[in-house]
Order: structure tokens, then C-alpha cells, then sequence
């Protein structure tokens, strides 16, 4: 699923596909006006004009995506509704409660509560994103450490009631999903790139 | 004046809105889609099949919506300015002649509500009025974007009219009648006697005049929507804003009539085949009125004005000395 985008040179220059257009002069006297004016109507610019737009009513290229019965593909790392992640493993909420992703937060919309439970473990209570408020700037998924919290690539959250999609119950893998093999590990917003294994260095020590 | 000739013409009447207020809505459709494929876009597709029946949900649309009489408007003036742009549309229609004549069961009709020896004049004359509809609208709405528009709509007809005029006066010469089937009678010959290969000239100007009589796009700036809102329909809503809507497309589809009748042969010899060449040259035109909004920008006011005044009614004034010229040796 990873691609990479080749890099464009949106910048003019030489061996770009970019120009600056050619602006002629403006009409001074009153007799260059009229000259622009024969010009242009005689040039045949009109007509054109008529023949793009009828050539391209001919070839009927039509690029009208029908969107709820068709869909654009979304970028891998397009930010939407955000999901808690299980671990593979043992199924455990791979959320530690840290409290990294509250804090980062620029919106202040993450709310959560913890607790010790009887294992001694920090357990996530309550983990709900206000959805009102999140600007979707990816900051959460970034800052956690465990990979627990990403975006999700749905976009359509359109709902009967406002509190739909924030809290935990909706955002957290179900485990039957989990178990089915279903939770999708996409390189989305905060996952591991692909391939980054590939690129871990060893800390130089000496300087 | 019989009972019979009575009931005739307010048959011809009834038959002629039902057909152009029917074909209003169908132009809206044909519009959309045009525009639409133009810009490689499919227009509207959901209601009915290929979004045919997006007109009926307009039609009901603009039927219920609530007719919003704003506060500070001119009551009276505000209510009236719909109808006279949309009556004088249907009123110039009674002189046209949207068909040759034929014979049903032994009785010959004729498609023409009225048949004056002055249909042409009358016809531009009672489009002329139709000016009113935009400028008392506008003047009454108490809203700057529809006084801007009506003060446009106001100098743009009036010069317009002055280039419709004189550019049909060398045709008119020529035919020596100022009846529309007077003037269809005399390219009855064929294609080479359409009045167009005579008056090329004239025919450019009255085609150019038309796109400013109907306000459709290169002169589209009595409701340029980028610039001033809808104009002089700003403020209305529901079905007085859908009777300014009629009264356009109605215009437009006249107008092409009169362009086909005068200078491209009209239904010619009065067959059927002639008939069928009329309905397709009129459909040609009124496409070129969608065509062209796909492809041209607007001009400006003072560029229209400037064109109206010191390009084409030269041009209209020398078209018509030189046919006299050309007609008196
Ligand atoms: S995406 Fe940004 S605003 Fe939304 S919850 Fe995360 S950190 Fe807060
Ligand atoms: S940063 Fe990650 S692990 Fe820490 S509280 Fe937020 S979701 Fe849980």
C-alpha cells in the first residue's frame, strides 16, 4: 500500500513544464485599442474557444465522480476519524494510558481517565476525542508511543447524534474484529512506515 | 369576426404557452446537460432517469416555495415586474409563425395567433417592453446588486434595440413587408434565396443584438452571478423569480425563431420537410445560446456599450446605405 509520490518541481524554471505567460502591452492611444479590437475579432480566438468546448462535449471524457455510489481514493496517510488499536497478540488496548496524546492535544478535545486495576496495570477507563472540536491535525496519533491511537481513513462521519464515533467503545477495535484478523494496520497517520526498519541507524557515539 | 375564429385563436393561444412554458423547463434541462458535457461533467443525474425529471422537481420546487415579499420593496412594482417579463415573452409569440400552414380534416389552420402586416415590429416591439420586467424589478427591490442590474439592463436594451432595428431595416427593404410570413414567403426558393447570403452583415448584427436582448452570456450582465448576485431577481424567490426564469428561456426560444424565419428561410415552401428545417434551425440556435455560455467570458458594461455604439450601429448604418445603394441601380 505504501507509494511514494515523485517529487514535483513546482517551481519555474527551466526544465519545468512551467512558463510565464506572455502578457502583451497594453493599448496606449485610442487607434491601438481599435487595432486590439480588429485583432481579437478577427483572429478567430472565439471560435476557438466553441470548437474546445464542443470537442470536448463530443469526446464525452466525463470526470463526474458520483460520489455516494463512487468513491476518490484516499491518501494512505489521509487523516479522518480516529481508532484505538488492539495488540495482536493478547488483544489488550494497546493504550497505556499515558496521557501524551491529552497533553498534546491542540484543540483540547482528547478527555481520559485511568485507573490502577488489580494487576497493577494502568487501565484506560474513559478515552473519548470531541469530535467537534478535533481540527485533525494528527498530533495524537504522532506523539503515542504504543501506536494506540491513529486516524482512520473514515471520512464519511455524518451521524444522528453528536456523540457518535467519540468515545471509546466506537473507536476501539471490537475483539471479535480483532480475532477475525480484521483490525487494519494501515500505514495511516502515527503507524510505523513501512520499511522503517531498513532505515534505523546505529546512534553514533563518538563524535 | 366569427365564433369559429374566436375559438381558434384561443386554442392557438392555449396550445402556444402550454408548448413554450412546457419547452422553458426542458431548455432549463438542456441547458444543464450542455454545460455540463462541456465541462465534462454529467449535470444533474438523480431525478428520474439521466435527471430528466429534474425539471418537475423544479417546477414543484419553485410552485411551494414561500413567496417572499421583502420589507422596504416597492409592493406593487415588485409584484408586477415577473409578469411583464414573462407576458410580453408569450405576447411577441402571437406574430410569429411557428409552422407552415396545414389542413386537418378539411380545415386549414394557420400557426399564427395573429398574422398583422406589422408582425416584426410588433414582435420587437412588444420584446422591447419586456426591458420593464428587469428594470422595474430591479428599481423596486431596494437592493443595491438589483439596481446595478436594472440601471444595466436599462441601457443595454435601449442600445440593443437600436442595432436590432437597424440592421433588420435592410432585410425589410429588400422584402418590402414587414410580416414574418411575408418575409418567409420571399426565401421561399430555397436555400439560395435565404436573405442571409444577401445581408450577411445584417444577419451577424441581429444575431449579435439578440444575445444582448436575451441577456445570455457574452452580454450576460443584467445577472452576472459573480458580480452582482442574480441581478434584478436578487430578491425574489419562488414563482416570481420562475416567471423572470420563463420569460427568458421563452425569449430566447423566439428569438431564434425570428432569426430562422428572417434570414435563414423560415419553414421555406411550406412542407413538411420545410416545417422540420425550421425546428432544426431554431434548435441550432438556441444550442449556439448554450455554446456559448460554455466558451466566452463576459464582457464588461462600458465595453458593450462601447461596441453597441461606435462598432455596430456604424456598421448597421452602412449596411443599410449600401443596400439602398445597391437597390435603387
Ligand atoms: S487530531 Fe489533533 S485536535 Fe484532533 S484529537 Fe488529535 S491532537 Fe487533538
Ligand atoms: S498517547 Fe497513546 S498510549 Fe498514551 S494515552 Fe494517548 S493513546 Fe494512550
Amino acid at each position: 500500500m505504501h507509494h511514494e509520490e515523485p517529487f514535483k518541481d513546482r517551481n519555474v524554471s527551466e526544465n519545468s513544464a512551467y512558463y510565464y505567460v506572455d502578457i502583451e502591452a497594453y493599448p496606449e492611444t485610442g487607434w491601438d485599442k481599435f487595432k486590439q479590437v480588429v485583432k481579437r475579432t478577427f483572429s478567430g480566438e472565439l471560435f476557438v474557444g466553441l470548437w474546445v468546448v464542443l470537442r470536448e462535449m463530443i469526446k464525452f471524457d466525463i470526470h463526474t465522480v458520483q460520489y455516494p455510489k463512487e468513491k476518490l481514493p484516499i491518501g494512505p496517510r489521509y487523516r479522518a476519524v480516529h481508532k484505538l488499536l488492539r495488540l495482536w497478540e493478547s488483544g489488550y488496548e494497546r493504550c497505556i494510558g499515558c496521557g501524551l496524546c491529552e497533553k498534546i492535544c491542540i484543540s483540547d478535545c482528547i478527555r481520559m481517565d485511568t485507573r490502577i486495576d488489580e494487576n497493577s496495570r494502568k487501565e484506560v477507563t474513559e478515552y473519548s476525542i470531541n469530535l467537534g472540536r478535533c481540527i485533525f491535525c494528527g498530533y495524537c496519533a504522532e506523539v503515542c508511543p504504543e501506536l494506540a491511537i491513529v486516524h482512520g481513513p473514515r471520512y464519511e462521519n455524518a451521524s444522528e447524534q453528536r456523540a457518535h464515533f467519540v468515545i471509546k467503545d466506537d473507536m476501539l477495535t471490537p475483539l471479535d474484529l480483532l480475532k477475525a484478523g480484521e483490525q487494519a494496520e494501515y500505514p495511516g497517520f502515527g503507524a510505523i512506515i513501512p520499511g522503517s526498519d531498513a532505515s534505523v541507524k546505529k546512534t553514533p557515539l563518538a563524535y | 369576426m366569427d365564433v369559429a375564429f374566436i375559438i381558434e385563436t384561443i386554442v392557438k393561444i392555449v396550445v402556444i404557452l402550454l408548448i413554450f412554458s412546457a419547452l422553458a423547463g426542458f431548455g432549463t434541462y438542456f441547458e444543464r446537460k450542455v454545460l455540463a458535457f462541456m465541462q465534462r461533467r454529467l449535470g444533474p443525474m438523480h431525478v428520474g432517469p439521466y435527471g430528466l425529471l429534474q425539471i418537475a422537481a423544479d417546477g414543484i420546487k419553485l410552485f411551494t416555495k414561500e413567496d417572499i415579499v421583502p420589507q422596504n420593496v416597492v409592493k406593487p412594482i415588485f409584484k408586477i415586474a415577473p409578469v411583464i417579463t414573462a407576458a410580453t415573452a408569450f405576447m411577441a409569440a402571437a406574430a410569429i409563425p411557428f409552422w407552415p400552414q396545414f389542413t386537418v380534416m378539411g380545415y386549414t389552420v394557420h400557426p399564427i395567433v395573429a398574422d398583422i402586416n406589422v408582425g416584426i415590429l410588433y414582435v420587437l416591439g412588444v420584446m422591447a417592453i419586456g426591458l420593464y420586467g428587469p428594470l422595474l424589478g430591479g428599481m423596486a427591490s431596494a437592493n443595491k446588486w438589483s439596481l446595478i442590474s436594472a440601471a444595466r439592463s436599462a441601457a443595454i436594451f435601449i442600445s440593443y434595440e437600436v442595432i436590432t432595428g437597424l440592421s433588420l431595416l435592410a432585410p425589410l427593404m429588400m422584402v418590402g413587408s414587414l410580416s414574418l410570413i411575408d418575409i418567409n414567403n420571399y426565401q421561399a426558393g430555397g436555400i439560395g434565396n435565404w436573405i442571409v447570403w444577401s445581408q450577411p452583415v445584417a444577419f451577424i448584427l441581429f444575431w449579435i443584438a439578440a444575445f444582448a436582448e436575451t441577456g445570455r452570456t457574452p452580454f450576460h450582465l443584467v445577472a452576472n452571478d459573480h458580480e452582482i448576485i442574480d441581478g434584478f431577481g436578487t430578491e425574489y424567490s419562488g414563482m416570481r423569480w420562475g416567471l423572470f426564469f420563463i420569460g427568458e428561456y421563452a425569449n430566447m426560444f423566439f428569438i431564434s425563431f425570428v432569426m430562422a424565419i428572417i434570414f435563414l428561410g423560415g419553414f421555406g415552401d411550406g412542407t413538411i420537410a420545410g416545417a422540420i428545417q425550421l425546428i432544426l434551425k431554431v434548435a441550432f440556435f438556441f444550442f449556439f445560446f448554450l455554446w456559448t455560455r460554455a466558451a466566452w467570458p463576459d464582457v464588461r458594461p462600458d465595453q458593450l456599450m462601447w461596441l453597441c455604439w461606435k462598432v455596430l450601429m456604424p456598421i448597421a448604418v452602412l449596411n443599410v446605405i449600401v443596400t439602398g445603394i445597391v437597390m435603387m441601380f
